[in-house]
């Protein structure tokens, strides 16, 4: 039932924008890139929580490091909301290196020279994976031609769960029966618990990174801003835009602007940017001659993300986030999520993420140790804010690639 | 990256503090325990390497978590006093609580906690009986300075010092059942009035103690 696809990177990546990738990418011909990117598709129906089935799935993902013979060593990362599955390689679209190439890559604490590393685009998203922009097959207007028929926001609302369960799919796929270990941030992290807590006897190790088991009121205000500002842009377009071949670039650049902010803290602006105007120009009167430099990288943020990501993607996945509470789904008693698992835990959260802050890795931890699991928990010193888990923290690679090095001890790795 | 520590990195059994080593004497192979203050992880990584123990740890010093964690042993941040709540009953084969029990704010308390989710309890603590100490406060009249009780008053973590005496008081209080129990110097060596509780707490400068819930 599964269809397995490679092909190239430029020529299936969904969405708009993504003509000035292909430009990018020959812009870049020094940095290496495999230039084809994976995808499989389950036909046959994916019932969503929501009661929606999609008629087919559609996961890209990228993989590194070999499968042992065993089929033992595999490893699932899961990204965060604007992630995407270039983990470690080159970024088709920016051509920046992956998310977390300091972290997995040879000789880095998620090793590929030892284990196999899996990275899906999650379900709802617009690198490839089934999402909003994904064209659409079924229901009014589905005599359409193929692709000029986008979802939109009539794509179903999906959950945390769902993204896992597609995930799911592809580990069976890839002929894998247990994962060694599953990791990931912030949502990437929300993920790795529903990953724990659904399918408890396929991870090994678990590793949630600086997140929480529910999407806090705050979290969902800030995320609620984002969307209204998206809303609020008309060349959104009710979520058509993609019929009049336009983005709502300010709406989606305001979003990221103000999501941006809560990924650092404030010591980390002030260290990077204090008060600093940018180029400031004599003679310039007016409220808004002079920029602040923070006002500059904000700007820059929201412009860059434009270009990379579907506005309705961002609807859909931020939507995901605030639907999360994983004890709701188990009594109201998070231990409940976990009780009698076998799983190791090892939850890390950075002290100046306040997005995520410690007190919900503490939680996480603590309702492991109600349903008495193997846990680790650190928090670890950075001024960096939630942001801290992408970035060079010497501690936290320590920590992972300890924890992950005793793991492997204990399953005979 | 190994899987295994090289050797030099092992805890060896000269190497291992003598309250550890008599605590891991104590501990059946194949136990689940928690160890409470476990610093750097080497009672745990010892229990798991010699006993084949599932050792774990909790552990106050964020830099000692981090670690023990970078080192492959499941440590978690947290706090005797407030922690120990959110375990199970009798999860635990023993809960370990050693040169400890003195600093924490609440030590009825931890030690109930202790015999709740732990069949039994290994507490070591210091003397604060020892002869050096009661000579030292009648002689001065000043708050004892000795090699075990090294801190002026006015900064020691050691809030609640006690006695070999007191603790088997609080014991019986209590109705913990005291298996075992032994009174050592700061050489870990025992003597012979280790049997006697009044020697004992004149001359035992740490305390082992093994409960159980009675």
């Amino acid at each position: 039932m599964a269809r397995a696809h490679v092909t190239f990177a430029d020529s299936d990546v969904a969405g708009r924008g993504h003509a000035a990738y292909a430009a990018e990418i020959m812009d870049h011909p020094d940095i290496p890139s495999r230039d084809t990117h994976q995808s499989a598709t389950f036909d046959g129906g994916f019932m969503l929580e929501c009661g929606v089935a999609l008629p087919s799935v559609t996961v890209a993902y990228s993989t590194y490091g070999a499968l042992n013979a065993a089929r033992s060593n595999a490893v699932l990362v899961c990204h965060a909301l604007t992630g995407d599955q270039y983990v470690a390689e080159r970024h088709p679209g920016t051509g920046k290196p992956g998310w977390w190439s300091q972290v997995v890559g040879p000789g880095r604490p998620v090793d590929t020279d030892r284990f196999f590393v899996i990275c899906a685009n999650v379900l709802g998203g617009c690198m490839g994976s089934t999402g909003p922009s994904s064209p659409r097959t079924d229901g009014p207007g589905a005599s359409a031609p193929l692709d000029t028929l986008q979802w939109g926001t009539d794509f179903p609302p999906v959950t945390i769960r769902d993204m896992v369960r597609a995930q799911r799919l592809l580990i069976g796929h890839l002929g894998i029966s247990r994962l060694f270990a599953a990791l990931g941030g912030s949502m990437g992290g929300m993920q790795v618990l529903e990953w724990a807590a659904t399918f408890p006897d396929m991870v090994f190790a678990a590793v949630p990174v600086a997140t929480a088991s529910f999407h806090s009121a705050q979290n969902i205000a800030f995320h609620e801003v984002g969307r209204q500002a998206i809303f609020a842009d008309p060349d959104w377009a009710g979520g058509e835009y993609w019929r009049h071949d336009k983005i709502p670039a300010r709406g989606l650049a305001v979003a990221r602007m103000a999501a941006h902010i809560t990924y650092l803290s404030e010591q980390a602006l002030t260290r990077k940017f204090g008060r600093r105007l940018q180029t400031p120009v004599a003679g310039v009167t007016s409220m808004f001659g002079d920029m602040f430099e923070v006002e500059s990288y904000l700007r820059h943020q929201g412009s860059a993300f434009v270009d990379r990501f579907d506005a309705n993607s961002y609807l859909t996945i931020t939507r995901a986030m605030d639907y999360f509470d994983l004890a709701a789904d188990h009594d109201g008693d998070l231990a409940q999520a976990f009780r009698g698992t076998a799983t190791r835990f090892c939850i890390a959260s950075f002290d100046s993420d306040w997005l995520f802050p410690t007190a919900q890795s503490r939680a996480i931890a603590r309702a492991l140790n109600r349903a008495g699991a193997n846990v680790s928990f650190v928090e670890i010193a950075s001024d960096k804010g939630h942001d801290a888990f992408l970035l060079d923290e010497p501690d936290f690679h320590r920590t992972l690639s300890g924890f992950l090095s005793g793991c492997a001890e204990h399953a005979g790795l | 990256m190994s899987p295994h520590p090289p050797p030099a990195e092992r805890p060896a059994r000269s190497k291992l503090r003598f309250d550890l080593r008599l605590m891991s004497e104590m501990i059946a192979p194949g136990s689940r325990v928690l160890d409470i203050g476990s610093g750097d992880g080497t009672l745990i990584e010892y229990l798991f390497r010699t006993r084949n123990c599932d050792a774990r740890g909790i552990e106050i010093d964020m830099a000692e978590v981090t670690h023990a964690v970078a080192h492959g042993l499941p440590v978690m941040h947290g706090d005797a006093d407030t922690d120990l709540a959110h375990y199970p009953d009798g999860l635990f084969d023993y809960v370990v609580l050693s040169r400890t029990l003195q600093a924490v704010e609440r030590p009825q308390e931890v030690l109930r906690q202790m015999l709740r989710i732990g069949t039994r309890a290994l507490v070591s603590f210091p003397n604060f009986g020892h002869w050096q100490v009661r000579w030292q406060l009648v002689r001065s009249g000043r708050m004892p300075m000795t090699p075990t009780w090294d801190r002026p008053w006015y900064e020691t973590p050691n809030i609640h010092p006690c006695t070999i005496r007191d603790f088997f008081a609080l014991c019986e209080q209590e109705g913990y059942a005291v298996e075992r129990w032994l009174a050592v110097d700061d050489e870990g060596r025992q003597a012979p009035w280790r049997r006697f509780p009044g020697l004992a707490n004149l001359f035992g400068e740490q305390a082992l103690f093994l409960l159980r819930r009675a």
